[in-house]
């Protein structure tokens, strides 16, 4: 028996003193977070991070929305990817700013790597920016990146009962977008009761259902942008 | 898995603080809410401190149960899951218990 704590631990090990921390673990990655908050309150933006599931539609629904709102609202985006600077590309070519991000083995944005993003795209004041995560219904939903809100996006392919097994996820959400709702027929999917899920891990939250493709349903997500009203520094 | 960043950032933050001295116990504080697994923050742990101050040092995980308070019945309660309700069936709650991540104190020196 260790002779110092008591513990069964037949070898000798060593003790020290214990000092007192208390310090949140995401301290550093909230610090960098407010930073970026209030550089983009103080440039008026309005920042969205939007997460999901690889496939769910996140970059055809901002090929959409830079599209249909761009000549009116100026439109940047940060995109984030473990590899490939596919996505960027594609944003590209709707000729938006954009800077890629990738992670290397990393799953989630954090508050630096969007900062450093911020650095280099210099997105221009009053501009929406559309932060298009890592595809990933988990770990993004814990570190904030200085964002206005957080955009939680599902497919019709993804199961109604997506919300009560990612809890985590959809009880950060701001807004729920149901997407792909051209392939409804086609799928078991069901609009209210997932949006009742939804409300169950996150009373009151909003969802819009629409197909990015299509363009169906899409009025309802350009009025919710348009109403989400910009942090002032 | 966003532990390995999580335990990245406590390593990080207690090698600051422990400017060269060995440390050989660390103690966190993680709150049921906050989608961290504690026996995959363990194993993070163990590959995070190597070559750092910390390399061998214990990991102590205190777990905190979710406690919300009703604003309804005013009465606190704990939730069994992640759908935060009062165990008089209302949703309207504040959390006040189970957001935890922070790290609590390490054994120095």
């Amino acid at each position: 028996m260790c002779a110092t704590c008591g513990c069964g631990d037949t070898h000798v090990h060593a003790h020290g003193h214990v000092e007192t921390l208390e310090q949140k673990v995401l301290a550093k990655n909230d610090a960098l977070a407010s930073d970026n908050r209030a550089w983009l309150a103080g440039r008026g933006i309005l920042a969205l991070n939007l997460m999901s599931s690889p496939g769910a539609g996140k970059t055809t629904l901002l090929e959409r929305t830079i599209t249909d709102i761009g000549a009116r609202r100026p439109v940047a985006v940060i995109e984030g990817d473990q590899e490939t600077d596919l996505d960027a590309d594609r944003i590209r070519r709707t000729g938006c700013a954009v800077v890629q991000v990738n992670t290397g083995a990393g799953c989630h944005l954090e508050a630096g790597l969007v900062r450093d993003a911020l650095i280099t795209l210099d997105p221009p004041a009053g501009c929406l920016l559309l932060v298009e995560n890592v595809g990933n219904l988990v770990c993004p939903a814990l570190f904030d990146l200085g964002e206005n809100s957080k955009v939680v996006i599902i497919s019709v392919t993804e199961g109604t009962d997506k919300p009560l097994k990612y809890p985590h996820m959809f009880a950060a959400a701001d807004l729920v977008v149901v997407n792909k709702t051209d392939l409804l027929p086609y799928v078991d999917f069901d609009v209210e009761r997932c949006r009742s899920y939804a409300r169950s891990v996150n009373p009151g939250v909003r969802m819009i259902a629409l197909s990015a493709t299509t363009g169906d349903g899409v009025g309802a997500w350009y009025d919710w942008i348009a109403a989400t009203p910009v942090a002032r520094a | 898995m966003h532990e390995l960043s999580i335990t990245q950032s406590v390593v990080d933050a207690v090698c600051e603080r422990a400017a060269g001295r060995p440390v050989h116990k660390v103690t966190v504080q993680v709150g049921a809410l906050t989608a961290v697994v504690p026996e995959a923050m363990r194993f993070c742990f163990e590959l995070a401190a190597e070559g750092t101050v910390l390399a061998g040092a214990a990991l102590e995980i205190q777990r905190c149960a979710a406690v919300v308070h009703c604003r309804d019945c005013g009465a606190d309660s704990q939730p069994p899951d992640l759908i935060l309700l009062c165990s008089c069936g209302s949703a309207d709650v504040a959390v006040t218990a189970g957001r935890e991540l922070q790290i609590l104190s390490m054994e120095v020196g």
